[in-house]
């Protein structure tokens, strides 16, 4: 059976991986009770420090084809409830649930005894780590927090080090991705001694505008600022990011991922670039602290499939797969095959070819002797557009429909020329069948190539 | 009896209704956006359908609307009249993907309803006028889209029509729980605001001449549909309670006093006979029986609407061929009782369909106080014998499809009494070429 517990850079224990993320679920005790009640191993309470104003409205998101959001952005503060209030919570929380981990995120002045001062209180709450934010993207930075550390390496080096003079749990270190090269502040941030790394805080955005009244989103009295931006559509980024900091020798620290996880495929793939917790915020937001139960019994049961007993069983396994491009395979071909017992003939995938890839996919399978048609999208339509059409009707055309529908006609199956295919795989993630377009195989008869070896012997041909 | 045509919209809610806003979105989202979609080539009037659907889910209504007028200038009535099951929604790739076709219907009605509440701007700009005229005869679907056509090139129109009002069947005939005369009207509005001239109560060949009209107009387009229904030569035919389908839908759609009997008998196994007793259900008659002479299989209707008059209550008398109608015991001048024999089916005859025979001896006598003939329409013979050199062929003008040009080349025709009685949209579709071949004409004849 698959043992999810963990113990996280070095000392922060818990009954799983899956904390909530600093922010709104984790904005109080009596939140933070429900959310271990239902299932969560952790939680990084929301940013502590000074309290701040907040302004109304908070929040915009990007919807997809009628998926609510996908992208959330955020222009909310840290917490703005009182210090000895959340602190005082911590302590309750802690003596609750003394198995599960409860991280303070932290935030203060860039001044050494403001550091030092809320580092002893939350350690004194019972926090069992601490998280220093140096990643809040929008407001907290204009007053030289958040990213405005976060974004130079020096600067987050230097206060990592003062917590570290201090502390005496663990300390993380909560990364901003708004950066050209987030190693550069994950180095400086293990220069300074930070015991592990939180990635990725949100990115930098503008979700949008209302096209009615001209204002970006979200509103606040006709004006709009930047917020942070997460959810789903930032998985990929931080799944990157992730992979940057894992794969780095002079970064490398135990990670807790964060960005975009909403189930536990997500959580499964973070691990396997190196995390080794995850952290939750917008799916809690929209779907609430019952989503916790599907992450725990899906990422078990897959490990169980899988033979993976604990989380280090396969933490950072895919990392040895993420090279530099120069050290893949130039031998290595697959081309598109489509299955057309499975083809439902949209037709995607022909325009797909066509007008985004390398016009290889053809409309000739009722064709015959036309193995290498070039008819062109605009051909295909015009002889469409020029056909007659009519409602078929029993008493004039003889016998009664056959009931339809029918299977796909030949003439809507496309044919891949596998002679020009390179093997691009869009017309497969255009597809919308599943295994309707498989991605094959074949044997190109050459050894392993890689650019770097293309060239370095290109380079000697040159010299002789 | 049924007086006001606000009982007869009560009695006749839509079976089709209109989406709501949110549940358009959802809907319009689900569609692929298929390329060469061949939703778009199963609707005789080619709409760009998944273009027509981008356009609901992407907020632009507006858009979707003139995207499908440009194919169809009846898109609101065919969005509610079409066969969908039989054209784009039974193309539709979803069936072969989760079994849910896209409800492409509903969502041209989603957009066509915003076109009309939105204050039915016109789609498209005439061209300058030109001096060429044509005369149309019929203000069916085929008139309506042949002089849209007309009227885009900036040639002038008149429709000449024998009815009070245009529309045709769209407008008399067609099931009010699927299209309102009102909703048909308001398409022949938006044909007037193109530019269209009207001319009606004016029976062609009668009131007016073809020689009329030969004289003062280029061009000459037939689209007068079909007949009335043909008489079906049954003892006791004359008796009162015998109302044709035609007539029997016309008279309550355009809200007429209308007596309808508690027991009433539908003659027929069409899409017709089924709206007529559909009607007769609506319009309160305790039993309505369908006598169809051959078995389920046969029956020439949509498996679709033979499957609605199920549930309106409709009580199918399949294998069952009436013999003559009697007359009410307590009143010799009306209808009692209809005599049947039933009909074994025998081996498949020329429409590849079993034969019927009637089983000796065994006729029998349903109880019913109106009898509806629904047998299928005649054709205007006598009328079309007066277009000089236009042939016809079974009753049907023969036309070359792609321009629905006749043996003479100034006349041209289209709709039901071209293809022998199809739908609203393949009127439309056929209305639409034989505009584009009338204009090739023109233009090739200097006009
Ligand atoms: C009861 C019934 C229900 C139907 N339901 C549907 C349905 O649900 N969906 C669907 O798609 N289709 C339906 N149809 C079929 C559809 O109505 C027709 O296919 C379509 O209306 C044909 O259009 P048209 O322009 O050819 O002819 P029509 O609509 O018949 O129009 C012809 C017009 O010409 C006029 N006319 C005739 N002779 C002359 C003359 N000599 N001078 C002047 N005017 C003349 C007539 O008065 C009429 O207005 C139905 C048909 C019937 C009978
Ligand atoms: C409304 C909101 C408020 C947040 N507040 C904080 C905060 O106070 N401190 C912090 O470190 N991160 C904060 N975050 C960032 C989250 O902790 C997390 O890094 C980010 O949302 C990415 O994870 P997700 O995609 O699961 O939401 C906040 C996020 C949101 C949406
Ligand atoms: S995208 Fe897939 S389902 Fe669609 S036509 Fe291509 S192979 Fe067939
Ligand atoms: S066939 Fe269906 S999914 Fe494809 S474009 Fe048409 S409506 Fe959309």
């Amino acid at each position: 059976m698959a043992d999810l517990t963990t113990n996280f850079a070095g000392g922060i224990r818990c009954p799983n991986p899956f904390w909530l993320a600093s922010g709104p679920p984790a904005n109080c005790g009596e939140q933070v009770l429900r959310a271990f009640d239902a299932g969560w191993g952790g939680a990084v309470w929301k940013t502590l420090g000074d309290p701040i104003v907040n302004v109304s409205s908070r929040y915009s998101s990007v919807d997809w084809n009628r998926q609510r959001m996908m992208g959330l952005n955020n222009i909310e503060l840290i917490t703005d409830r009182p210090l000895d209030v959340n602190l005082r919570e911590i302590s309750e929380v802690k003596k609750r649930f003394p198995k599960h981990a409860v991280i303070a995120s932290l935030m203060v002045e860039s001044k050494r005894e403001a550091w030092h001062q809320i580092v002893r209180q939350a350690e004194d709450a019972g926090s069992d780590g601490l998280e220093l934010n140096f990643g809040c993207p929008h407001g907290m930075s204009e007053r030289g927090m958040g990213s405005a550390v976060g974004q130079v390496p020096e600067y987050a080096e230097l206060i990592t080090s003062w917590v570290k003079e201090v502390a005496r749990t663990p300390v993380l270190v909560k990364l901003t991705p708004n950066i050209s090269d987030i190693r550069m502040v994950a180095r400086a941030a293990k220069r300074g001694g930070a015991d592990g790394l939180s990635a990725i805080n949100t990115i930098n955005s503008i979700t949008g505008i209302d096209l009615d009244t001209l204002t970006p989103r979200p509103d606040v009295g006709g004006k709009s600022s930047h917020g942070g931006y997460c959810g789903p559509a930032v998985k990929p980024i931080a799944l990157h990011m992730v992979q940057q900091i894992a794969g780095d020798e002079q970064s490398r620290l135990p990670i807790s991922g964060i960005g975009g996880i909403s189930g536990w495929q997500d959580a499964a793939e973070f691990i396997l670039l190196g995390a080794g917790t995850v952290q939750v915020c917008t799916a809690a937001m929209h779907y609430g602290f019952r989503i916790v139960e599907d992450m725990i019994d899906g990422l078990s049961n897959w490990m169980n499939a899988k033979g993976f007993r604990a989380i280090d069983d396969f933490c950072g396994v895919s990392l040895p797969r993420v090279v530099e491009w120069k050290n893949l395979d130039l031998n290595y071909k697959i081309i598109a095959r489509i299955h057309p017992e499975k083809c439902i003939g949209c037709e995607l995938c022909y325009t797909a070819c066509w007008d985004g890839a390398h016009q290889c996919i053809h409309l000739d399978r009722a064709t015959a002797g036309n193995v290498h048609g070039r008819r062109t999208p605009a051909q295909v339509e015009a002889e469409s557009a020029r056909r007659i059409a009519s409602t078929p009707i029993a008493k004039l055309d003889g016998a009664n429909g056959d009931g339809g529908p029918y299977a796909t006609p030949l003439a809507r199956i496309p044919r891949v020329d596998e002679d020009e295919c390179v093997g691009c795989n869009l017309c497969a993630l255009v597809c919308p069948v599943d295994g309707c377009i498989t991605m094959d195989r074949v044997d190109t008869g050459r050894p392993f190539e890689s650019w770097e070896q293309r060239s370095a012997a290109l380079a000697k041909g040159g010299q002789c | 009896m049924i007086a006001a045509s606000d009982e007869i919209g009560r009695r006749f809610a839509e079976i089709h209704p209109a989406f709501d806003p949110q549940a358009a979105l959802v809907e319009a989202n689900r569609c692929l956006y298929c390329f060469d979609a061949p939703c778009t080539a199963a609707c005789p009037t080619h709409i760009d359908v998944p273009r027509f659907i981008k356009k609901i889910a992407t907020a632009n209504l507006r858009g979707s609307a003139v995207t499908i007028l440009e194919s169809n200038i009846l898109g609101s009535s065919c969005s509610r009249v079409c066969p969908v099951d039989v054209l784009c929604e039974g193309a539709c790739v979803l069936h072969r993907y989760n079994k849910q076709p896209i409800e492409i219907g509903r969502l041209q009605r989603h957009a066509m309803d915003y076109f009309y509440r939105s204050g039915r701007r016109l789609p498209f700009t005439p061209a300058p006028d030109r001096a060429a005229k044509v005369a149309c005869i019929g203000a069916g679907p085929a008139s309506l889209a042949c002089a849209v056509e007309l009227r885009k090139r900036g040639y002038g129109v008149t429709i000449f029509e024998s009815r009070p009002l245009a529309g045709g069947l769209n407008t008399y005939g067609v099931a009010e729980y699927k299209l309102r005369p009102a909703d048909s009207l308001r398409e022949v509005e938006l044909v007037k605001s193109l530019g269209v001239e009207f001319r009606f109560g004016v029976n062609v060949g009668g009131d007016v001449s073809l020689d009329d009209l030969e004289r003062d107009y280029a061009a000459i387009f037939i689209a007068i549909g079909l007949g009335p229904p043909t008489p079906m030569k049954l003892p006791g035919e004359e008796l009162e309670g015998v109302v044709d389908a035609l007539r029997f839908i016309a008279d309550y759609k355009t809200a007429q006093t209308i007596p309808v009997g508690r027991k009433v008998a539908v003659i027929g196994g069409g899409n017709t006979a089924i709206d007529a007793a559909n009607a007769a259900r609506r319009l309160g008659a305790g039993e309505v029986y369908m006598i169809y002479r051959r078995s389920e299989r046969e029956m020439p209707a949509f498996l679709f609407e033979y499957e609605h008059s199920k549930l309106e209550g409709v009580q199918f008398r399949l294998q069952t061929q009436p013999v003559a109608i009697r007359s009410a015991a307590s009143d010799a001048r009306r209808v009692g009782a209809l005599e049947c024999v039933r009909m074994e089916l025998g081996e498949p005859d020329r429409s590849g369909r079993r034969k019927p025979e009637p089983a000796p001896g065994s006729n029998f006598t349903i109880e019913c106080d109106m009898v509806i003939p629904a047998t299928g329409q005649s054709r205007f013979l006598d009328f079309l014998s007066k277009c000089r050199g236009v042939e016809v062929k079974d009753g049907c003008v023969v036309t070359d499809p792609a321009t629905g040009r006749t043996a003479n080349s100034r006349y041209y025709a289209a709709g039901d009494c071209v293809n022998g009685g199809r739908e609203v949209v393949d009127a439309v579709a056929e209305g639409k070429r034989a505009g584009l071949g009338i204009v090739s004409w023109l233009c090739g004849a200097g006009w």
